[in-house]
């Protein structure tokens, strides 16, 4: 996982680098806990562009670290989604509490 | 004796969980065959993805296991079977309910059998409590709808284009 945090706008961006699924969900979690309760960010943005495949191991990971940012007074996106990923994210409803945003 | 399928493959590996990767990859190259769609694919490798964990997790819940994988081509359908002979599964319309979950405190989501069944043509079940679990999942690649369409798109284009052919 590639880190980046921009003290300025207090805003996180984690960008995962491999395949999501219970295998690898268990390190991406760890990673991503350890930086969020490091920074406190006002907002946490998930990178998926070198995201090639997600299962629905995914819906729990983005939901259990919405919790957390949540918890700590921050918000959650997601960005560079792929057709496929975005599927999975949209039919379970993760989308209305961590919304999907264009790159900027 | 002569198989009624085109073609057919088996794969046994034991219930780790960087099996899921290994589960999918090797149902996908079979797949390819078949021709389908970036998407087709991607739909494919999800549902054997999570059938594949729900074996690892429910069926021996983290503990070793074998787990069996059978494919075959039929026409332009993949009919993938992937089986555990682990715990077993209780009741079955519960387990498909989407967002139930038996394991809420694995941050798991309980979307697995809604999306293998909104991914796949069709899914089947069969459980027996202290015996085992199989799943049987079908897709049809859908190679003269797609081909269809692309050969609509490009006549599209050719109208919307100024080449001299449309003067």
């Amino acid at each position: 996982m590639k880190i980046q945090y921009d003290p300025n706008e207090k805003v996180l961006l984690l960008q995962i680098t491999e395949e999501i699924d219970h295998h690898t969900t268990e390190k991406i979690r760890r990673e991503a806990d350890d930086e969020i309760a490091r920074f406190m960010p006002r907002k946490v943005i998930f990178d998926f562009s070198n995201v090639t495949f997600m299962d629905s191991a995914g819906i729990g990971m983005i939901i259990g670290r919405y919790k957390m940012a949540k918890m700590l007074g921050g918000s959650l996106e997601m960005v560079n989604v792929s057709p496929s990923i975005r599927k999975i994210f949209e039919m379970s409803g993760v989308v209305k509490i961590c919304p999907i945003r264009e790159a900027s | 004796m002569k198989s009624v399928y085109e073609n057919e493959m088996k794969l046994e590996f034991m219930s780790k969980s960087n099996n899921e990767a290994f589960a999918r990859i090797s149902v996908a190259a079979f797949a390819s065959q078949l021709d389908p769609t970036i998407e087709e694919l991607a739909d494919i490798k999800t549902a054997v993805s999570e059938a594949v964990t729900n074996c690892i997790i429910h069926g021996y819940e983290e503990k070793e296991g074998i787990i069996k994988i059978e494919c075959r081509l039929l026409a332009n359908t993949i009919i993938i079977e992937i089986a555990d002979t682990g715990k077993g599964i209780e009741n079955i319309e519960l387990a498909k309910q989407p967002l139930y979950t038996s394991k809420p405190n694995l941050e798991r989501s309980g979307m697995g059998f809604t999306i293998m069944e909104s991914f796949m043509d069709e899914v089947q079940v069969e459980s027996i409590v202290g015996l085992g679990t199989k799943v049987t999942m079908k897709k049809m690649i859908k190679k003269d709808e797609v081909s269809k369409e692309e050969i609509t798109d490009v006549l599209n284009q050719m109208k919307q284009s100024s080449f001299p052919m449309n003067n």
